[in-house]
């Protein structure tokens, strides 16, 4: 990474810096709770490297469930990813491990960077990218190392995730002029909660959802 | 197994990133449904992530999700009046922190 392209993105990255810092704080106290370590945090955090998901996880691991479990509710709730790689498929023209990383590390927040400037370069994007990666993994070992240094009282950490959704819902809520599809996810989302309970209902959601939105937007566009 | 769940978990979320690519990369002919999914799923999810967030809330319990409630409405207005994420998070949850570890 050269040294100049660092200076002109590392400013780009500070909210990702603190945000994520926040965040994987929060996720590596919740993974040292139930039992795990940093080489379990590391694991999570570089490979996955999903936020909603890795809490996700922790619920999973808490209830014992099985792989499958694992897997579909990955595909549902990274499944918005794909999106995002919709959206980048033109512009990421890289090859070899550069295209790797780049298709790896585009999370909500790094696409939100990448997307919103159409002449960063490559290699701006690629340091933007790998910047908020390293800032996750940090954040989530240091949430380790704090939650083994001192006994904090951290019940009610998780909210984090929480906050940080209900700030993107309203931070779309305010940029976009058609509250349609937000509306059908809050209403398919509590119908579902209350008809299959908290454990089942975000597949069924999903499902729903989807078919209902190709509904919609099919139509509207016709 | 911990280590399984991980590969399992690391592997459909690489696969959903990667797919995009595989199908469309270059070509430059993304079917017309799937752009309009892509263009209104984000905001559904968002609203679907923030219910499954609150799945558990204890609406009929002692604090009747007080906490959960106070929680949610102040990172969201907070959001509204300052446009600032981190600063909405932190009050958000510090207040949330505050509610369930003092007031109920």
């Amino acid at each position: 990474m050269r040294g100049d392209t660092l200076r002109k993105v590392l400013p780009k990255t500070i909210p990702v810096f603190i945000g994520y810092l926040f965040l994987g704080i929060g996720f590596g106290i919740l993974l040292k709770e139930i039992g795990y370590g940093f080489f379990e945090v590391f694991l999570m955090s570089f490979f996955i490297y999903a936020g909603s998901m890795q809490f996700a996880a922790i619920s999973l691991l808490k209830a014992g469930a099985s792989l499958g479990t694992f897997a579909l509710t990955t595909l549902f709730v990274n499944g918005r990813h794909f999106f995002y790689g919709l959206a980048m498929a033109d512009r990421y023209k890289e090859k070899g491990w550069r295209k790797a990383l780049l298709v790896h590390e585009l999370t909500d927040e790094t696409f939100a960077l990448v997307s919103s400037e159409e002449d960063m370069t490559s290699e701006e994007r690629l340091a933007v990218s790998l910047l908020d990666h390293s800032y996750w993994v940090l954040g989530s070992l240091l949430g380790v190392a704090l939650g083994t240094a001192f006994p904090i009282p951290s019940e009610g950490v998780e909210f984090v995730m929480t906050a940080f959704f209900v700030t993107v819902f309203t931070d779309q809520w305010l940029t976009r002029k058609d509250h349609i599809p937000a509306l059908c996810g809050l209403f398919t989302a509590i119908v579902c909660r209350f008809l299959f309970g908290s454990g089942n209902f975000l597949i069924p959601t999903m499902l729903v959802l989807t078919v209902i939105l190709l509904f919609c937007s099919g139509r509207k566009k016709a | 197994m911990i280590y399984a769940a991980i590969a399992v978990t690391a592997a459909v979320t690489i696969l959903i990133r990667f797919l995009p690519f595989w199908l469309f990369s270059g070509k430059g002919e993304v079917p017309a449904p799937l752009v309009r999914l892509g263009a209104v799923l984000p905001p559904a999810i968002m609203a679907v992530l923030v219910i499954y967030c609150l799945k558990d809330m204890p609406l009929l319990g002692p604090s009747h999700a007080l906490p959960e409630i106070l929680g949610v409405l102040v990172t969201s207005a907070s959001y509204v009046w300052k446009r600032n994420t981190l600063l909405s998070i932190a009050a958000g949850t510090l207040l949330y922190m505050v509610l369930v570890q003092t007031v109920f």
